[in-house]
C-alpha cells in the first residue's frame, strides 16, 4: 500500500472527515495509488506496523486530528505523513494562539478575546459582556477557541442575543473566542507546500445568502463561489501574501487553508487556519485547485510524494 | 477592487431547477453529530434500533438458505403491488392479537410502515392542509408531513395518551377557521417519543370526536405488542373499520432489516393506496415478503416477541433507575413497552443547545426539537433503552448526568440557552427513527 489516509475520528466534525477522506482516496486511486482508508480506533497502530512504508494522510478534522496529538502519535511510531507536525499544530489549533504568531502588518486579525467559562462565572457573565460589547461593540462572532466547520459559531447582532451565543459556544470547548465581526469579501486561500517552497492556489471568494454556517458550507445551493476570487490584482497579492505569511510564521506544512476577509480598507483580515482543511466535494481547496488550472488527483499525488523530502 | 472575469458557481448545476420544497432542507449541525454517535465508544440513547442481537440468527440463516433454494424463483422475482397474499393471511393474524378483524385483501404490505405513511400523505394531503398529531409526535411522520407540505397541528398527551377533550378544542378551534384537517396521526402505544399510551377509555371517545369533525384517524402501531406488563389494548382500528387506517410493522417486533410494514384501510382508500404503492416502487419486496412469512411460519414469533419484552423491561429499569441514581432533578415517564423514555430537562436547558457536549462526553440521545413541527421541544429529549445493555445504558446516563451538571453550570452564569420555537428544523435520518 502506498497511502493509509486517516478519517472519521471522535470529533464533532467527524462527518466531514469521513467524506474528505473518501474524496481524497478517489483521487489518488485514480492516478494508480494503492490506498486505504482507516478510522483512528485500536486498530490504528497495528496497522501502522503493517504499513510502515505507506505514507500516512491524517485526514481528521478537529480535536485530536488537527490539534497536533494525532501527528504527535504518528511521529512516535516514525510514520511518514501528510500535514503539519505535532509542535506546530498545537499553536495552529488554539485559535487565539495562533493569532499572536502570526499576526503583523500583512495578516491583520480583527479584535478579539478569548475567556474561559470559569472567568464569566468568578467576574460576573453580564459585567464581562457589557465590557467586551463596550470594548469591540456589534456586531461581534463567538466561536469556540478550537474547533472548525462553523461547529458552535453565532453571529450576535443584538446584546440581548450574546448570552444564548455563549451557551451554544461553551457546548464545544470551555474557551470562547468573541471578536468584531468585520465587513467585507469573505476569501480563503489554500496553500500547498512548505516554508519558502510554498505557495498559494487562486483565492476563492465565498458570496452567502445568510452566515456562512455549518449549512451553508455543506448543503451546496446557498453560497456562491467565485474562484479566483473577483479582486484585482493588488487585491488578490493582498489575500495571497497574507495566506503565504501565516502559513510559513506558523510552520505549516504541505498544505493549509487561511480564512479571511478583505475589509473596506483593503486589509486581509485572517479568521481562521486550517491545516486539515475539508476536502470533499464542497470544500474550498478542492475548488482553488480547480480555479488554479490544477488537477486535483496530480496536486494530491504530488503532496504524497512531497512527504519523502520532510 | 474586483474584477468581472470570473463566474461563480454553486456546486450544483440543478440549483435553479429543485422544487421550492427542496430549498427548505438544512443540513444541520446535528446530523453531524450524530455522525460520531454510531461509533462504538458512544453510548447511544438516540436511535429507536431494536435488539437484533436476541433474536436467533442461526436458525435465521438456514430459514433464508432454504428459502432461496426452495422458493428463489418466487423471492427474487417481482410480486403483487398489494403485497404477498400468504404473508397479507398471517398479518391479520398478527392484527388479531390486538382485537382487529381483517381480511387478507384488506391489508397493503409497504416497504415498512414508513412507506405507508407516505403512500397515505401522499393520497390525501394538498399543501396547506392540517394534519394534527400528538405533541410530540414521530420524527418520521413530520418529515413525511413536511414533504408533502402538510401543516401539522399538535394536541396535548397526557400520562394517559391523547387528551380528548385538547383533541376537541382543536378541532373546533380549525373548522371555526375554516381549516381543512385531513386526518388525525397518532401512535397510541407506548407512543414514539412520549413512552406513554392512550388509556382504553379515551379510545372510544378520540373515536367519536374525529367522526364528529369528520377527520380520518391514521392510527401507527409498531410497538402495541411490546409492552412489559399488560395484555396489548384493542387498536382503534378493532373499534372503527370505516374511520381508521392501520399501520403495522415488523420492523421493532422481528427485524428492521427486512422494511416490512403495512397498511389496513377502508375499501376504497386501500384501492388508492395500492395505486399509489405501485406507482411509487411497482411491489414491495418478494425476498424480504416469504422471509418473513417463512418466520411466521415456522419460527416461535409469538415466543420471540415474549423474550424481546423481557429484555426490553430490563432495559427500561436499568434507565429508570439510573435516571433516579443520577439525574434526580429532570423528570420523565416510565413507560410500561416500547422503546423510549421522554425526559424534562430542568428549566432553562435546551437539550439540542446541549448536544454537543454530550457528544464530547460520549453519550448521544434526540433532542426535542425533533419531534414537534415547529421546531420546539428544546426542554425535552428522547432517551432510547431499546438497543444498549443494561450496563452501557447506566453508563450512558452517568454520563448525561455531568452533561446536564456542566450545561446547567453554564446556564447558570449565562441565563437560558433555550432556542425558540422554528429556530431550526431537524429532518428525520435513521438516526432519529
Amino acid at each position: 500500500m502506498d497511502v493509509l489516509i486517516l478519517a472519521g475520528g471522535l470529533s464533532h466534525e467527524r462527518d466531514v472527515s469521513v467524506r474528505s477522506g473518501r474524496r481524497v482516496a478517489e483521487e489518488l486511486r485514480d492516478r494508480g495509488l494503492k490506498v486505504e482508508v482507516r478510522d483512528v480506533d485500536t486498530g490504528l497502530l497495528p496497522a501502522l506496523r503493517e504499513h510502515a512504508d505507506a505514507v500516512v494522510w491524517p485526514l481528521l478534522h478537529g480535536a485530536s486530528g488537527e490539534d497536533g496529538s494525532l501527528q504527535a502519535l504518528l511521529e512516535l511510531t516514525g510514520a511518514r505523513y501528510v500535514g503539519t507536525r505535532s509542535k506546530e499544530a498545537r499553536v495552529a489549533w488554539v485559535k487565539p494562539v495562533a493569532k499572536a504568531v502570526y499576526g503583523g502588518e500583512d495578516a491583520a486579525t480583527p479584535d478579539f478575546v478569548t475567556l474561559p467559562q470559569s472567568l464569566f462565572r468568578e467576574v460576573g457573565a453580564d459585567q464581562v459582556l457589557d465590557a467586551i460589547v463596550q470594548r469591540f461593540g456589534l456586531p461581534l462572532v463567538v466561536k469556540p477557541a478550537r474547533g472548525g466547520s462553523a461547529l458552535g459559531v453565532s453571529l450576535v447582532r443584538e446584546r440581548d442575543q450574546l448570552a444564548r451565543a455563549m451557551v451554544h459556544c461553551f457546548a464545544y470547548g470551555d474557551n470562547a473566542m468573541i471578536e468584531t465581526a468585520v465587513d467585507g469579501t469573505e476569501i480563503a486561500v489554500s496553500v500547498i507546500g512548505t516554508g519558502d517552497g510554498a505557495r498559494a492556489l487562486a483565492p476563492v471568494e465565498i458570496v452567502c445568502d445568510g452566515p456562512y454556517d455549518y449549512d451553508a458550507r455543506y448543503n451546496p445551493g446557498r453560497v456562491e463561489y467565485f474562484t479566483p476570487a473577483r479582486l484585482d490584482e493588488s487585491a488578490t497579492a493582498t489575500v495571497t501574501d497574507a495566506a503565504l505569511a501565516v502559513h510559513r510564521r506558523l510552520g505549516l506544512r504541505d498544505l493549509s487553508r487561511v480564512d479571511m476577509i478583505l475589509d473596506g480598507q483593503g486589509r486581509a483580515q485572517v479568521l481562521d487556519i486550517n491545516i486539515a482543511p475539508g476536502l470533499t466535494e464542497t470544500s474550498l481547496l478542492p475548488q482553488a485547485a480547480a480555479g488554479s488550472g490544477e488537477d486535483l488527483g496530480a496536486l494530491y499525488e504530488s503532496i504524497v510524494r512531497g512527504v519523502t523530502a520532510h | 477592487m474586483t474584477s468581472p472575469d470570473s463566474p461563480g458557481t454553486r456546486l450544483d448545476p440543478w440549483f435553479d431547477s429543485y422544487a421550492a420544497r427542496a430549498h427548505a432542507m438544512r443540513a444541520s449541525e446535528i446530523r453531524a453529530l450524530f455522525s460520531v454517535a454510531n461509533r462504538p465508544e458512544v453510548v447511544s440513547l438516540a436511535g429507536g434500533m431494536p435488539y437484533i442481537g436476541g433474536l436467533p440468527l442461526e436458525e435465521l440463516a438456514e430459514m433464508q438458505r432454504r428459502l432461496v433454494m426452495e422458493q428463489g424463483e418466487v423471492a427474487l422475482q417481482y410480486g403483487s403491488g398489494q403485497g404477498d397474499e400468504g404473508l397479507r393471511e398471517h398479518i391479520t393474524q398478527v392484527m388479531a392479537l390486538e382485537g382487529i378483524s381483517a381480511h387478507p385483501d384488506d391489508v397493503v404490505v409497504t416497504t415498512g410502515s414508513q412507506q405507508a405513511l407516505d403512500l397515505v400523505t401522499k393520497i390525501f394531503i394538498d399543501p396547506g392542509d392540517v394534519i394534527v398529531a400528538e405533541a410530540p409526535s414521530y420524527v418520521g411522520a413530520l418529515g413525511v408531513f413536511r414533504a408533502h407540505e402538510a401543516d401539522v397541528v399538535h394536541v396535548a398527551m397526557d400520562e394517559n395518551g391523547l387528551v380528548p377533550a385538547a383533541l376537541e378544542t382543536t378541532l373546533a378551534r380549525l373548522a371555526s377557521e375554516g381549516r381543512r384537517v385531513k386526518f388525525l396521526y397518532t401512535v397510541p402505544n407506548f407512543h414514539n417519543p412520549g413512552g406513554v399510551t392512550l388509556a382504553l377509555e379515551r379510545r372510544p371517545q378520540v373515536l367519536e370526536i374525529c367522526r364528529r369533525y369528520g377527520v380520518l384517524v391514521l392510527e401507527d402501531n409498531p410497538y402495541g405488542l411490546l409492552g412489559f406488563d399488560s395484555e396489548p389494548l384493542p387498536a382503534l382500528r378493532s373499534m372503527s373499520e370505516e374511520g381508521v387506517i392501520y399501520l403495522g410493522s415488523f420492523s421493532k417486533t422481528f427485524a428492521p432489516g427486512y422494511r416490512v410494514g403495512w397498511a389496513v384501510a377502508p375499501h376504497a382508500v386501500r384501492e388508492k393506496l395500492v395505486l399509489a404503492s405501485e406507482s411509487a416502487i411497482l411491489c414491495p419486496s418478494n425476498a424480504s415478503q416469504l422471509a418473513i412469512r417463512t418466520y411466521l411460519e415456522h419460527a416461535d414469533w409469538q415466543g420471540q416477541i415474549k423474550k424481546f419484552r423481557e429484555q426490553y423491561r430490563e432495559r427500561r429499569d436499568a434507565m429508570i433507575s439510573a435516571l433516579e441514581e443520577h439525574i434526580p432533578e429532570a423528570s420523565w415517564n416510565v413507560p410500561e413497552g416500547g422503546f423510549y423514555v421522554w425526559l424534562t430537562l430542568p428549566e432553562g436547558l435546551d437539550a439540542k443547545s446541549m448536544l454537543p457536549r454530550a457528544v464530547t462526553a460520549r453519550v448521544a440521545y434526540v433532542p426535542g426539537t425533533a419531534f414537534y413541527y415547529d421546531g420546539s421541544g428544546a426542554g425535552h429529549m428522547r432517551l432510547s433503552y431499546c438497543y444498549p445493555t443494561p450496563e452501557r445504558i447506566r453508563e450512558g446516563v452517568r454520563r448525561l448526568a455531568g452533561v446536564i451538571e456542566a450545561e446547567l453550570e453554564t446556564v447558570r452564569i449565562f441565563g437560558s440557552g433555550a432556542q425558540g420555537p422554528g429556530d431550526s428544523v431537524d429532518f428525520p435520518s435513521p438516526d432519529l427513527a
